[in-house]
């Protein structure tokens, strides 16, 4: 197994990237809260928006909707400019409130590529949560359409091992 | 350009190759003495490697030696610690969501017992 830490204090709740299988990424974080609270903020749209576009790379989340149902759709478009947005969709194949949550994803600018699909379980112990999110792309083609979107990718090294490479080399 | 970089590295043989050269360039056959390789086996991971770029051969005397091409390695490492932040800064501002409905449950709970 290949992991990527990232190298912060302990104090802080670690963010672990995995490669699990060829076409599996692997994320891991842990949230100081019950699970039905992260569960919320990772399935209803209003917070959603709030935090699911990382701010400091200039995109929002510009519409989110969601049917948070098993066979029910969701979609999110995001991006710099709303007159030209990104979109992600898909549908639920498993809701498991608070515990798991299975749905499918298709990047619509490489829609050709076919679906991933994405589990996400959240893990409560001890008033903590620790959310594991699976990402399994359809296809080679899948995985560098996301890559190209600069927002997924499938990792073969760890960052550590780069991180020892690319110091040495300067 | 990128995923094939990660592809080329995601064999474990060829990282090892890699890493290897990381002290600089070595000949063929040490490469393949120090990983135990088949001759074979460690031409076609270099010629994976040298086609993305990763590596360059040069003839020294009556040897290939190959060198390590740090560009690649740069930009792929940069690639990855974007990624890594895109999570991470989804997380934090996910954290504070979080505390917000904590807060809000314990507030909404008070009330109630009021």
């Amino acid at each position: 197994m290949q992991q990527a830490r990232t190298g912060e204090s302990t104090i802080r709740n670690e963010t672990i990237v995995e490669r699990t299988a060829d076409r599996e990424l692997v994320v891991t974080r842990t949230f100081d809260a019950p699970a039905h609270i992260v569960f919320d903020a990772w399935t209803k749209p209003e917070l959603l928006k709030r935090w699911w576009a990382p701010k400091s790379f200039g995109v929002s989340l510009f519409e989110c909707e969601s049917d948070l149902r098993v066979g029910g759709n969701y979609r999110y478009a995001f991006g710099r400019d709303p007159r030209y947005p990104e979109v992600f969709s898909g549908r639920y194949v498993e809701v498991t409130s608070p515990s798991r949550l299975v749905l499918t994803q298709v990047y619509e600018r490489m829609s050709d590529a076919g679906e991933a699909v994405v589990t996400a379980t959240f893990e409560e112990s001890q008033g903590r949560t620790r959310l594991t999110l699976h990402q399994l792309f359809p296809s080679k083609e899948a995985l560098e359409g996301a890559l190209a979107s600069g927002m997924e990718t499938g990792m073969r090294v760890t960052l550590d091992q780069l991180d020892a490479l690319v110091v040495s080399m300067r | 350009m990128d995923s094939e970089t990660l592809a080329a590295l995601g064999e474990p043989n060829r990282l090892r190759i890699i890493e290897l050269l990381r002290a600089g360039p070595r000949p063929v056959n040490d490469i393949r003495c120090r990983l135990g390789l088949r001759q074979s086996q460690a031409s076609q991971h270099l010629k994976v490697l040298k086609d993305v770029g990763l590596v360059e051969m040069e003839p020294r005397a009556q040897q290939r030696f190959y060198r390590l091409r740090a560009q690649p390695l740069k930009q792929l490492h940069k690639w990855l610690d974007r990624y890594r932040h895109i999570w991470e800064e989804r997380f934090e501002q996910l954290d504070e969501i979080v505390e917000e409905l904590k807060r809000k449950e314990k507030s909404d709970a008070a009330g109630k017992d009021r």
